[in-house]
């Protein structure tokens, strides 16, 4: 029964879904405030009946009620408890589920705590919320219901995708989808806005903290997926230009530039026409990656859901919000009115540029991304696009985006002088001509990308900073602090990715135990390889000792684990994590003569690129609570619903 | 200099179009470089693939064409998608998936000897998987053999 009664609160859900778009409808073109007045209520009680549903979803899935299909393939009796939850997403219809509940909660906060936008405005919000919930409820109900049943019920289920298996990946997704869903709130403000042609610094400050939470979100959802893959995959790799990667990277690249525009439309009220564009852009590419991963359209090595036919609902979902979307942006953009003016050399210009560049990266990427899908179709052929072409496009940009980064917060707003800007960049221009001859005397014949990332990263982390000299640094406000941190995160991941590509050092051999091989400053012993059995695999598990010169030696245990259900080998990278790099030990198989496989990797400072990853999240949390602070501080009194 | 407005509005809009215009070529001349990234055997053959350039091969590991060098790591196999072969060296630990009579991408450049050196060999998630062009090579090429 509970899995019935699950379903019933998503239809109840979709239903409400569809009266919040009506009544908000012909409220705001009837302007009669009592259906104006209605909406909220139809708003919260709709994520609630939402919730319900993905709650029974996770209690089917805990309790393993094996007569429900979407856990029968999905779950275990034997799985550990994390896994049977988190499992509850880590599939196609829980996913979804997930979805389109966190974007009905999102919009019952909306109807809660929203109080300074005008009404009108808001429930046009609500309502465009709503359409988006529709749907998806559509999607679910018909294409891909997650509580249908399975007669007669298997007596075990077939388990979890092991490499899933990982507590890092059981919440990577939730933390993707919540950016993703936090876009869609800021689409929805957007089409509110221009249906009630009130676009200004009010729709910008009410918009500003769902972009910046979705923000932060795909940060720590990018960074968290990149680390997985490095040390899961054991490639010893942090990016691969996975298509599925760029679907995490292309909202990313829309909400920075979005979370940068709208900072221009709140505090000087320029960008009005742009910054809304980007709304229906950066929510555009959230349904991109969300059509890209769950189509199973890609030639990528974790596409894990293939099915045409969904692949097809959700690109005409994707047709019906965007276009729809650029439409009403089309008819209505021409009453937007005019932004206030700004010179060219002004923290707007160079927000401007920075706007430009990441639209210009974000384009690139689309195309690698997007070619193979569209070749295919009009060719026929079948091709994919990968690393050298990102980086050979892209690379150039980004690094003149970090040059703007560096000048850009340091700039008057509407106007400044190009000779007094430069003065102010003198100190990190000296410093990164100083990294330059260091790095040229000291580490001779390193590649032209890791050197320009380098001297880029020095002189980016020093003119980061250079917005709080001068300040009473304890009357500076939290936002100003969160620009600099998220800036600062950007100069130490960059110095991590440059150092990992200049210095890392690699050994591969086959060796008999006992014997001792070099990488980098260790030397590493294989003692011993042992099997063992952990819950729900068996492994073999090797003991290998390390030290460098003369100090203290560790141990570290390498695994490869033997999953029976499905069938796969995932291989456990053993990682030490030290002050200045990661050592980095896979094992691989025995031959025949008694000797094993060791891959080896010294990395130094590779931790940077992730923890740099964390500093810009953080510094965008900090913004954040500083910019809702402020908005509460100056919030009308409470009004009850 | 400041701007009056509508000179400014489009100032912004030609900037806009640079950047779009430059990112496009940017785009296309890579892509033209680099668009062609996997190859299946029939491809390799057909196509010329130049000597040295980072592609990515792909196709199914020949039946009993592994053979393991005596250094413990190196391994030669034969990649096939049933209508040619490209002889493979690689030199590391292959993924548990690698078998004889699966799928496999192997990231790496031809040399001059028709030989495909890997740097490295993709790990599937699944062990069915198989990557969608030797999918639809194999189709083609069981489809001719009937």
């Amino acid at each position: 029964m509970i899995a019935e009664a699950g379903l019933a609160a998503l239809w109840l859900a979709a239903a409400l879904a569809a009266l919040q778009l009506v009544l908000g409808w012909m409220g705001v073109s009837s302007q009669r405030t009592d259906l104006l007045a209605a909406v909220r209520p139809v708003a919260v009680v709709q994520a609630v009946l939402a919730g319900i549903s993905f709650v029974t979803l996770i209690w089917l899935f805990v309790t393993v009620d094996l007569s429900v299909a979407l856990v029968a393939a999905n779950n275990a009796s034997t799985k550990p408890l994390l896994y049977k939850f988190a499992g509850t997403w880590g599939n196609h219809e829980g996913s979804m589920l997930m979805w389109v509940t966190i974007l009905a909660v999102a919009g019952g906060a909306v109807a809660l705590f929203e109080r300074r936008l005008n009404e009108r405005t808001l429930i046009a919000t609500l309502s465009a919320q709503a359409a988006i919930g529709l749907g998806f409820y559509a999607f679910l109900l018909f294409a891909s219901n997650p509580f249908a049943r399975l007669n007669p019920a298997p007596a075990e289920g077939q388990g979890l995708n092991p490499l899933l298996q990982d507590p890092g990946l059981a919440f990577h997704p939730p933390t993707l989808y919540l950016g993703y869903v936090g876009l869609s709130v800021a689409f929805s403000f957007a089409v509110g806005a221009l249906v009630t042609r009130d676009v200004g610094a009010a729709f910008a400050r009410a918009m500003r903290p769902w972009v910046l939470g979705a923000w932060i979100l795909l940060t720590l959802g990018i960074t968290a997926g990149s680390y997985w893959a490095y040390y899961e995959l054991g490639w010893g790799g942090w990016w691969f230009w996975d298509p599925v990667e760029n679907a995490s990277l292309m909202p990313w690249l829309a909400a920075t530039a979005l979370l940068h525009s709208v900072t221009v439309l709140a505090t000087r009220e320029g960008l009005r026409a742009w910054t809304v564009m980007l709304a229906v852009v950066a929510f555009s590419m959230s349904m991109v990656g969300t059509f890209l991963v769950r189509s199973g359209i890609l030639t990528s090595v974790h596409a894990f859901a293939v099915d045409p036919r969904r692949g097809t609902f959700i690109l005409a979902l994707l047709a019906i919000y965007i276009g729809g979307a650029l439409a009403l942006f089309g008819f209505r953009v021409g009453t937007v009115r005019e932004g206030s003016r700004f010179d060219a050399v002004s923290r707007e210009g160079s927000l401007v540029i920075n706007n430009l560049l990441l639209s210009a990266i974000l384009g690139i990427v689309l195309v690698g991304t997007l070619y193979p899908l569209v070749a295919e179709a009009v060719t026929g052929e079948k091709l994919s696009v990968g690393p050298p072409y990102f980086n050979s496009a892209a690379g150039p940009l980004a690094l003149i985006l970090v040059a703007i980064m560096a000048a850009g917060p340091i700039m008057r707003w509407r106007r400044d002088d190009l000779k007094a800007t430069l003065t102010r960049l003198a100190g990190p221009m000296l410093l990164s001509a100083l990294v330059l001859l260091a790095v040229v005397l000291l580490a001779p014949g390193i590649g032209i990308l890791p050197l320009l990332g380098l001297v880029a990263a020095a002189g980016v982390g020093v003119a980061s900073i250079a917005p709080l000299w001068g300040r009473n640094l304890r009357r500076t406000p939290l936002y100003i602090w969160g620009m600099v941190v998220a800036h600062l995160g950007i100069a130490v991941s960059m110095a991590g990715m440059a150092a990992e590509s200049a210095f890392t050092r690699e050994t591969l051999v086959a060796g008999r135990i006992g014997e001792e091989h070099r990488v980098g400053p260790y030397s590493v012993r294989l003692d011993d390889v042992q099997p063992i059995a952990g819950p729900n695999y068996t492994a073999i598990e090797g003991t290998v000792v390390a030290r460098r010169g003369n100090g203290a030696p560790f141990t570290l245990h390498p695994q490869t684990r033997n999953f029976p259900s499905p069938q796969t080998e995932t291989n456990e990278a053993a990682i030490t994590t030290l002050l200045d790099g990661q050592l980095y030990v896979v094992v691989g198989r025995s031959d025949d003569e008694g000797r094993w496989q060791l891959r080896l990797w010294w990395k130094p400072f590779v931790t940077l690129i992730w923890l740099g990853g964390a500093l810009v999240a953080f510094g965008g949390l900090l913004s954040l609570i500083g910019r809702v602070r402020r908005e509460m501080r100056h919030a009308p009194p409470r009004e009850t619903i | 200099m400041a701007l009056k407005a509508k000179n400014q509005r489009l100032i912004l809009a030609l900037l806009a179009l640079a950047a779009i215009v430059g990112a496009a070529l940017l785009a296309m001349s890579a892509l033209k470089d680099q668009a062609a990234y996997f190859y299946t055997p029939s491809d390799a053959k057909k196509d010329h693939v130049e000597t040295g350039r980072a592609v990515r091969l792909g196709g199914m590991v020949q039946k009993g064409s592994i053979e393991r060098l005596p250094d413990g790591v190196t391994i030669n196999f034969i990649v096939t998608d049933n209508a040619e072969t490209v002889p493979v060296t690689f030199k590391g630990i292959v993924p548990d998936l690698f078998k004889e009579d699966s799928g496999v991408v192997a990231e790496g450049s031809f040399q001059p000897d028709g030989r495909f050196v890997a740097t490295n060999i993709l790990a599937k998630h699944d062990e069915r998987y198989m990557p969608p062009q030797v999918a639809g090579q194999m189709h083609k090429t069981e489809s001719l053999d009937k």
